[in-house]
């Protein structure tokens, strides 16, 4: 390193410590949310100069003369050798998604503090770890999936174990993503509309591109970017008729089974009809709308105005039930460490890379920018008056359905706030009410309709941004509904295959109906679930989604320790121990507690027990309102506790069968992993 | 300068939905294979559509 970059990275490690000092410290006059943005991005600058680098040069030991699969294998379609921002850009589109928005929006009700300290923490130290490594592994190995990884150097069971692992957490992902559109869109006509139009516009898109200009992609996203936005306008006029406004003002349990039909219907349609004119819409209003979001909070500067720890640390918080610990470190799991990008990072990305020195920009560096796209959804969280947060987070049994009622509740809370400025909220952003609007979408999107109108169009066009923003949550949750059920289907099929194995033939008929009705089914199940769930079901489904998606990185970084060490690596291996043993000790409290906690809040099992009692003696508990009903939640419970029992199994099979292959591999002196053989790139 | 990072910014873009460059896909038919026919853009098209969404890899995250 030279004189002038130790001075460069000095200052920029003096200006992180200030920044975080701010961020930590002050106290009284609100910060601004520059200071978060500051010492996030230098934190993740000095973690990607520094940590990333040491991985890739000394754990690692990547080696740019080394072919890669996309130029070993080159075919100009799956392995393709790619240029390394174009790469980049494609693996952050693909692990981007809704998980890093809405976990820091629930989180905030611990206040900024805790969130930003795991966002950066995670991510330097687990998140990114295991995005590189899993990219690393695959890489060596001709761009296999994490299934097969897990096989190769692990063994079949395991293998098998992880594949059980993967299909419930796709399950209790897509029952949860499916409940967060519910929530956002139940008696909201202005939502629905815009939402809905969006099937009919991607017909028009899929025939497009199928016929009229086929491959035209660019053009055709033009048009439907057009299309939309003219469907968020003409919304407004469908919400103030009093002929069709009505015909989209739908309860929850209506859009829930709109939902499931919607998710059977349209994971068997051709896929150019529906998934993919969808999917252009969705990825490129996701990008779009980041990069927005980016630019607004950088040029309004914003103050927060959450304070920095809420007495909920202490886990009596209405949002989600729970102590900081193990619970915060659950809730916000995309955005600090994500399981499921091991599976991305295992994909179409190490088939595309064109050399192992890109590994480092790729793997790493798109989950710092994830990372930072999670700082923003808590940011934007912590710009709303608190009461209106609390007021849009608390379940119905909490803060009632109406303005007064919640104003009550909140300002008792220690939130004052009054039903004027709650029912002034509303109106502004075109809504009837925002009260009890569970699952984070609703606030992210109050948030962003709150920068954006600073930037263009002022109070008039906050309406349009919410419904704006609310489109964009609401798209790409339904694209990803759709391919996770044809995904789900997939793995079903293979697991079932195992036992049947004609059932495994990708193209047969009737296995992959009965495979896509079973995974339909599975999670309309936990989606019926959390709509009837008079707690709210967010309240629910996402503890159980954040342990599954834990529990997957913690499989994730066992692999890559057991690579490590039959590599010979072993006195690096610390760098994916480390994370691994914390998001054990999180997973395995956060399942135990779930399942054996005497609180009715937290633990599944009390809670239907209590539920159980009271039914015995005949008494109705909470929204409750016949005997059956008390009866489904004393099942709904137990099927929970189930489910969060077999996360945990998983999580500790593998533990086990981990250290007992590292054992072996250290018994042995020579290397033992299975990699591709090294072949030279070839000189110029 | 301004041509070169549009082509950049649309490449990135189409790679995003799984539509890789049909150029890079004919240069490596003409360097490997020249005895094969390629596709044509249609039916590239088609199949990387089929190919990112009719399988396994429906790869996008929560």
């Amino acid at each position: 390193m030279t004189l002038r970059e130790k001075i460069g990275w000095g200052a920029l490690a003096l200006l992180a410590a200030c920044a975080l000092a701010v961020v930590a410290f002050e106290r009284g006059e609100h910060v601004n949310a520059l200071w978060i943005v500051t010492a996030a991005v230098s934190v993740q600058l000095f973690a990607y100069r520094f940590y990333a680098r040491y991985i890739a040069r000394h754990v690692m030991q990547l080696d740019p003369s080394r072919q890669t699969p996309a130029l070993r294998r080159a075919d100009g379609l799956d392995y393709v050798a790619t240029d390394r921002n174009v790469l980049f850009g494609h693996h952050f589109a693909a692990i981007a998604g809704a998980g890093p928005l809405v976990g820091p929006v629930l989180a905030a009700q611990m206040g900024y503090l805790p969130g930003t300290l795991w966002i950066l923490a995670g991510v330097v130290l687990a998140g990114a770890v295991q995005d590189f490594m899993i990219l690393f592994i695959s890489m060596r190995r001709d761009g296999r999936s994490l299934g097969e990884l897990i096989r190769m150097e692990m063994g079949a069971i395991p293998g098998v174990i992880a594949l059980i692992g993967a299909f419930a957490i796709m399950v209790i992902i897509l029952a949860v993503l499916a409940l967060i559109v519910v929530r956002a869109l139940a008696g909201s006509p202005w939502g629905l509309f815009t939402v809905a139009a969006t099937i009919p516009l991607a017909f028009l898109m899929g025939i497009y591109t199928r016929w009229i200009r086929p491959g035209k992609v660019g053009e055709v996203s033009v048009l439907g970017v057009i299309g939309l936005l003219a469907a968020i306008v003409y919304g407004g006029t469908v919400a103030a008729s009093p002929m069709l406004a009505p015909l989209f003002t739908l309860t929850p349990v209506q859009l829930c089974v709109l939902m499931v039909g919607y998710g059977a219907v349209a994971s068997v349609l051709p896929v150019w009809l529906l998934l993919a004119p969808r999917d252009y819409l969705s990825t490129f209003l996701k990008i779009g709308a980041i990069v927005a979001l980016a630019i607004g909070i950088a040029v309004v500067a914003p103050p927060l105005r959450m304070p920095a720890l809420t007495p909920f640390i202490d886990g009596s918080g209405p949002v989600w039930s729970g102590g900081l610990f193990p619970f915060l470190f659950i809730t916000i799991a995309c955005g600090a460490v994500s399981g499921f990008h091991a599976l991305i990072a295992s994909g179409t990305t190490p088939k595309l890379i064109a050399s192992e020195g890109d590994a480092q920009f790729i793997g790493y560096g798109a989950m710092l920018m994830e990372s930072f796209v999670a700082i923003m959804a808590l940011v934007g969280a912590s710009i709303l008056d608190p009461g209106v947060y609390f007021a849009m987070n608390s379940p119905a049994a909490v803060v009632g359905t109406d303005f007064a009622s919640a104003a009550t509740a909140v300002t008792a809370m220690g939130f004052p706030i009054t039903p004027e400025l709650l029912a002034q909220t509303a109106k502004d952003v075109g809504e009837t009410t925002i009260v009890s609007r569970t699952g984070g979408a609703p606030t992210l999107a109050v948030a962003m309709s709150e920068i954006f109108s600073h930037l263009v169009g002022g109070q008039a066009m906050k309406a349009f941004w919410y419904h704006f923003a609310i489109l964009f949550e609401a798209l790409f949750i339904l694209t990803a509904v759709d391919a996770g059920t044809r995904a789900g289907r997939f793995m079903l099929q293979d697991l079932i295959g195992l036992a049947v194995p004609s059932f495994r033939n990708a193209s047969a008929i009737v296995p992959g109906l009965i495979a896509t009705a079973l995974c339909v089914i599975a999670w309309g199940f936990f989606l019926y679930q959390g709509v009837t769930d008079p707690l709210g079901g967010v309240n629910t489904l996402w503890p159980l989604f954040g342990i599954s998606n834990q529990m997957l990185a913690a499989v994730a970084l066992v692999l890559a320790t057991v690579v490590l060490f039959r590599m010979k690596r072993q006195r690096y291996a610390w760098v994916t121990i480390l994370p691994a043993a914390w998001l054990c000790l999180c997973t395995i409290t956060a399942g135990l507690m779930k399942l054996f906690a005497s609180d009715p809040r937290i633990g599944f099992l009390a809670h239907a027990s209590k539920f159980a009692d009271a039914a015995a003696r005949g008494e109705l508990l909470a929204l409750a309102k016949t005997m059956a009903e008390m009866q489904r939640i004393v099942l709904n419970d137990r099927i929970d506790a189930g489910l969060c029992a077999l996360f945990l199994a998983v999580v500790l099979s593998i533990v086990l069968f981990g250290i007992r292959t590292c054992l072996a591999a250290l018994k042995i002196d020579r290397p033992t992993v299975t990699e591709v053989p090294p072949q030279l790139v070839a000189a110029e | 300068m301004i041509r070169a990072l549009y082509a950049k910014a649309r490449e990135t873009a189409l790679l995003m939905v799984g539509v890789p460059s049909y150029d890079a896909y004919r240069q490596h038919m003409a360097e490997r294979h020249p005895d094969h026919a390629p596709m044509d853009e249609r039916a590239f098209f088609r199949d990387r559509q089929e190919a990112r969404y009719g399988s396994k890899g429906g790869g996008r995250c929560c």
